[in-house]
């Protein structure tokens, strides 16, 4: 038992940095439901991997790979927004995947279950946390300056539409490791909650980023231990630590009189 | 009689379709280095398209000529800050930190408190104030300015125009500006390029305020062909 809390902390203090650092740029790409949706695709591939025995984590990631590169492909043909091209394809998979499910285990990749996690779980998610964190790294200030103006970007000799396919692969990552924690229907909590708590109160990106790493972390780590003393599903007492932060940040941002 | 190596760029026959929509048509201009050249015209006319072109991000045919290896630095009109926590101090950090220190004292805005202010807290005079930091500080041999002033009230917009021309001046920057304001255009710029889909006018903008020159740019386009037409 404690072998197992030991493990699950170590997957949820990896992956709430990770998925607090890269979804701090989700949010300020105003693609806070894209992380959101996108976790929904997961489900089809953590189903074919509980039906075939394979781990599924790489069945969610294979899904969530190849969405992203279709969406991401769309998004440059058509020119939507990749909010409109997720909206179209994740209730399809949420749909597939429900009926793909077994039902005992439709419970478990719906909400997660930590409890289940062993050695080789928390190898995958510390490894993919780090490199997501170091690559995120390298490409954030690209992302940071598209945003503020893609011309601009450009004219610096930025890959602006290849910068936005690798930040997807990275989210993909993400989100495959974070199902473990939360399932697939909380895991974009993950990815928003913890940067939006942290955007409140920053005004600057280094802080902004800190931030929504360390709240991450705080969410993740404080839904494990409450989860393992309630004896209840981590997914939802880790949303609910990350919603009491974003509370409380919210009220600094108040008492503060940081300007709106 | 000058050389022809005194011009770094060599603009001829330039045109620029997109989706089958003639944006530019067959355009042909030469600048030389150093000097300041305002590009003017209606809404719609290619301004924008035609720097787009000179950074190669549009599809064209004819031919960009610049006379040596150039690094060209790019302002766009707008910055989108809104909801972007990023600091004055990052944001210019993202081109160049080499003169980090004299740039933002040049345009003023050196201070540790403004410097530490998001984009989204800064008025817009400084706004503008921090692009032309932004345009300076790596050294670009070529800047090419959308609106420099753009949102911005007449008061400040004189200062703004008058610290681009001594900087660009100071550090030898050849400048490309689009602007809407004909009394600016004559007074910081050598050369005026007037564009209406066609060029209606390349010349001296010195002369751009009369009636007639008006007319001619922002009434029915009457194309010219040739390189250079004094106004």
């Amino acid at each position: 038992m404690a072998e197992t809390l030991f493990f699950s902390l170590i997957v949820g203090l990896f992956v709430g940095f990770s998925a607090g650092y890269l979804g701090s740029i989700m949010v300020l790409e105003k693609m806070a439901l894209v992380g959101d949706a996108l976790s929904h695709v997961a489900l089809p591939g953590l189903a074919l991997g509980l039906l075939m025995g394979f781990n599924p984590f790489f069945g969610a990631f294979a899904f969530l790979f190849t969405s992203a590169v279709i969406i991401w492909h769309l998004g440059r043909v058509t020119k939507l927004s990749f909010e409109t091209l997720v909206g179209t394809v994740f209730t399809l998979a949420l749909a597939i995947g429900i009926l793909l499910v077994p039902e005992p285990e439709l419970l478990e990749a719906l909400f997660g279950d930590i409890t289940s996690v062993g050695l080789t779980d928390a190898v995958v998610a510390v490894a993919i946390s780090i490199i997501v964190v170091l690559v995120s790294r390298l490409i954030y200030k690209k992302i940071v300056l598209g945003l503020i103006s893609e011309e601009l970007a450009i004219s610096k000799g930025i890959n602006v539409a290849q910068t936005n396919l690798l930040y997807l692969l990275l989210v993909s990552l993400t989100v495959a490791i974070g199902i473990k924690i939360t399932g697939t229907l909380l895991v974009g909590f993950l990815v928003v909650t913890p940067a939006a708590a942290a955007r409140t109160i920053s005004t600057n990106l280094s802080r902004y980023f800190r931030l929504s790493s360390i709240f991450g972390v705080a969410s993740s780590v404080s839904g494990i231990l409450l989860s393992n003393y309630l004896n209840f599903l981590p997914g939802p007492l880790v949303v609910l630590s990350g919603v009491v932060v974003f509370i409380v940040a919210v009220m600094v941002r108040w008492l503060k009189g940081l300007p709106t | 009689m000058e050389s022809a190596d005194s011009y770094i760029l060599s603009v001829s026959d330039l045109s620029v379709d997109i989706s089958g929509q003639k944006i530019l048509d067959h355009i042909t201009f030469k600048i030389r280095k150093g000097t300041t050249l305002a590009i003017v015209g209606p809404n719609g006319a290619g301004k924008t398209t035609l720097f787009k072109a000179l950074l190669n991000l549009v599809n064209y045919t004819g031919k960009i000529e610049w006379s040596e290896k150039v690094k060209i630095g790019y302002v766009p009109q707008t910055l989108s800050v809104r909801y972007i926590p990023t600091s004055l101090r990052e944001f210019l950090s993202f081109n160049s930190m080499l003169y980090f220190d004299r740039v933002t004292a040049s345009v003023g805005l050196d201070s540790r408190e403004v410097l530490d202010k998001s984009l989204d807290a800064l008025s817009g005079g400084q706004l503008r104030r921090v692009l032309i930091a932004w345009a300076i500080i790596d050294k670009p041999d070529v800047l090419l300015f959308d609106e420099p002033t753009n949102g911005i009230d007449v008061g400040s917009e004189e200062a703004i125009y008058g610290m681009l021309k001594r900087l660009t001046a100071e550090n030898n920057i050849t400048l490309l500006l689009i602007s809407h304001d004909l009394h600016i255009v004559r007074e910081y710029s050598d050369q005026v390029l007037a564009l209406n889909k066609c060029m209606v006018l390349f010349g001296d903008s010195k002369g751009v305020m009369g009636p007639s020159t008006q007319k001619l740019i922002y009434g029915e386009p009457v194309c010219t062909e040739f390189g250079e037409v004094h106004g």
